[in-house]
């Protein structure tokens, strides 16, 4: 399958809800309306001086929580979506700590808590049919298709209205991408999007410190060893002297008490 | 009569323990019970707190010396050091089994802990960090062992350890250098969220130096707490020794970071108005600058008073350090304000005075501190001094054994 993406074009929000009122419905999860992300709520509308910004996951195209969590519990499917598995998750809370754009939330009144976010409903894009809350999306601000389709969809829009959408798509090169963009008619900072993010793929960040433990490894082990070995040595020869040296004095004494 | 050797009993350190404990048990409680948003002021904006700043990154960090000054004994062969092999290795041993205690606590499902284990992912620096815990945990208990199988009289495990101690000192050192840096590049992944005046490239870099000058200042600092509770002390003058390596290794964590600042333009940064440039200043001076003024003049040196401070200011300043990195600096960019409630705070007093017990406890158990101060003209020094060391050579507790050779 090609590689997946969600185009929401802010301009096109009427900020109805019924994303997600069909993404509670789809997941399971509680009932009522949500403006903040929450363990219970993975998408939201929120209201910046009059528009209307829906969040979600972005799934990015390398996943910085995907590359921190230390049980493997997050993944990135081929086809886009960054899924989790519960039953793996120890709770440490790194991908949260790590999300560059703060989405994955916790049960923290949980005894035996999750971490929780969109998952794009991989299950039913594996089956062929779009997120829940793009299907139901009355105006169309939501589309899905695939990524590369929906970015030249994108280009497109910018192109052919200028005066009406800010020259950028988000998401096509944050933090190398990701697969969910926005289009807006304001710039995207004003609306709480973090525009002096890293255009590069954060796992790179740590992924270079850890290449280095191998030669950490084998050099420090070398060179500890070598040391020893050295220090080891000069102990040994100052035993062997002093053992020579009482050997000698021995001697000695014993040719004295002969004459 | 036996109410009044209960009342006896009573001192002041005890009900604060006391107290602590039963803070620490209702907030356990609730903690199990209702989940950490009941205890903690965490929230989704901010999801590490005072547990992992102090407890785990200060507790492994101040954990450091055992692997310094065990390599400086062992590999480096300056024998010198042998007497404050023991306490160091205890502490560090200490250290990590509370690291693990505060795991418990700040994992969201604790019952997973051993997770790690068999489900990996090598590009997870977390990943790195928990089998760093696993493994230097095991070698600390291996290389503290001698000291409990000789109060046990046991001599064939002594001498298995004894066959493999050199390796044993070996992984040691490799695993706390990988822990200790590993820690530091935790925070690698957050180059948008962590003020400029910590996030650096350099991070790891960073965590390692300060943790071995933090390790040493833990030792001097021990050593005169121990000397106040049981009158028992180290040497003078291989406390000085280690203030002057206090010293060298501050000088480089100095030059390393104003370097990095440089480095990185960010020397801007210092003439801001702002709570984080005051909380670095509050760092550097005293945790870095101070320290190096008060060390490095050898008739300041040379008083107890002066020593013992400056290992305590550069033990705050690589606290303050720390909870920088964790918790200061990630704060403007979580939008949010972290302090830590009650209940945290409770925990980690409870953590921190059960590694005072513990320690305290073992001292009067275990021959840990060892008289070096041999009476003139006696051949006994140099006798104790083997003593001190990871396994016991002679052993002149059981006359007729078969000599480790060394």
């Amino acid at each position: 399958m090609k590689k997946k993406a969600i185009l929401v074009d802010i301009t096109k929000c009427i900020g109805c809800g019924a994303c997600q009122l069909a993404c509670k419905a789809k997941n399971g999860l509680p009932e009522g309306e949500e403006q903040k992300l929450s363990s219970t709520a993975y998408t939201v509308i929120e209201e910046k001086d009059g528009v209307n910004v829906r969040r979600l996951c972005m799934h990015c195209e390398s996943p910085t929580c995907a590359s921190v969590c230390p049980v493997g519990a997050i993944q990135k499917t081929s086809y886009g979506p960054v899924v989790y598995t519960p039953d793996k998750c120890i709770g440490c809370r790194y991908c949260m700590q790590a999300c560059p754009f703060q989405v994955p939330r916790y049960e923290w009144d949980n005894s035996t808590p999750k971490m929780q976010k969109c998952n794009l409903c991989y299950d039913r894009i594996a089956d062929g049919l779009p997120p829940a809350c793009v299907e139901a999306c009355p105006t169309g601000a939501s589309i899905f298709g695939d990524r590369d389709e929906i970015l030249q969809e994108a280009r497109r829009r910018i192109h052919e209205n200028p005066d009406q959408y800010v020259q950028y798509i988000y998401g096509e090169s944050e933090v190398g991408g990701t697969s969910v963009l926005y289009l807006s008619s304001v710039p995207f900072g004003s609306l709480g999007f973090k525009t002096d993010i890293s255009k590069e793929p954060l796992p790179m960040l740590t992924l270079e410190a850890l290449s280095k433990i191998p030669s950490v490894v084998f050099a420090g082990g070398v060179f500890l060893y070598g040391v020893w070995w050295i220090t080891n040595r000069r102990k040994e020869v100052r035993k062997l002297e002093e053992r020579l040296k009482a050997m000698e004095d021995e001697e000695e004494t014993h040719q004295k008490f002969k004459v | 009569m036996e109410m009044k050797t209960l009342v006896k009993k009573l001192t002041f350190w005890r009900s604060v323990f006391a107290l602590l404990l039963g803070f620490g048990i209702y907030t356990t409680y609730l903690r199990y019970t209702h989940g950490l948003g009941a205890v903690t002021n965490l929230s989704d904006e901010f999801p590490w707190g005072l547990w992992i700043g102090f407890d785990i990154l200060c507790g492994v960090g101040l954990a450091a010396g055992g692997f310094t000054i065990a390599a400086t004994v062992y590999i480096f062969d300056i024998k010198r050091f042998r007497p404050i092999l023991r306490p160091t290795i205890l502490t560090a041993f200490l250290g990590y089994l509370l690291v693990i205690v505060a795991l418990m606590f700040d994992l969201g499902r604790p019952d997973r802990i051993w997770h790690a284990i068999i489900m990996w992912n090598p590009h997870s620096v977390m990943f790195e960090v928990a089998w760093c815990v696993m493994l230097y945990t095991t070698v600390l208990a291996l290389e503290f062992s001698p000291v409990v199988f000789e109060k046990l009289g046991w001599e064939k495990p002594l001498r298995w350890i004894k066959a493999v101690a050199i390796p044993l000192v070996i992984v040691g050192v490799l695993l706390s250098t990988l822990h200790q840096s590993s820690l530091g590049s935790l925070y690698l992944i957050v180059p948008d969220k962590l003020y400029g005046l910590w996030y650096s490239p350099l991070l790891p870099v960073f965590f390692f130096v300060s943790a071995i000058g933090v390790g040493c200042a833990m030792t001097i600092f021990e050593s005169f707490m121990s000397f106040r509770a049981f009158g028992k002390r180290l040497e003078t003058d291989l406390l000085r020794d280690l203030g002057r390596v206090i010293v060298v290794v501050l000088l480089a964590y100095l030059a390393l970071k104003v370097g990095d600042l440089l480095y990185r333009g960010k020397l801007s940064l210092l003439g801001q108005a702002k709570t984080e440039t005051y909380l670095y200043y509050l760092e550097m001076g005293m945790g870095v600058l101070l320290p190096i003024v008060l060390l490095a003049v050898p008739k300041l040196r040379k008083s107890y008073n002066v020593l013992f401070f400056s290992a305590l200011l550069v033990i705050l300043g690589f606290i303050l350090n720390r909870l920088n990195v964790s918790i200061t600096g990630m704060a403007v960019s979580s939008g949010v304000e972290y302090f830590p409630s009650w209940m945290e705070i409770s925990i980690t007093m409870l953590i921190v005075a059960v590694g005072f017990g513990v320690f305290a406890l073992a001292v009067k158990k275990l021959v840990i501190f060892v008289e070096t101060e041999a009476p003139e003209g006696s051949h006994l020094s140099s006798l104790q001094i083997d003593e001190a060391s990871l396994v016991r050579e002679p052993a002149p507790r059981y006359p007729g054994s078969v000599a480790i050779e060394q």
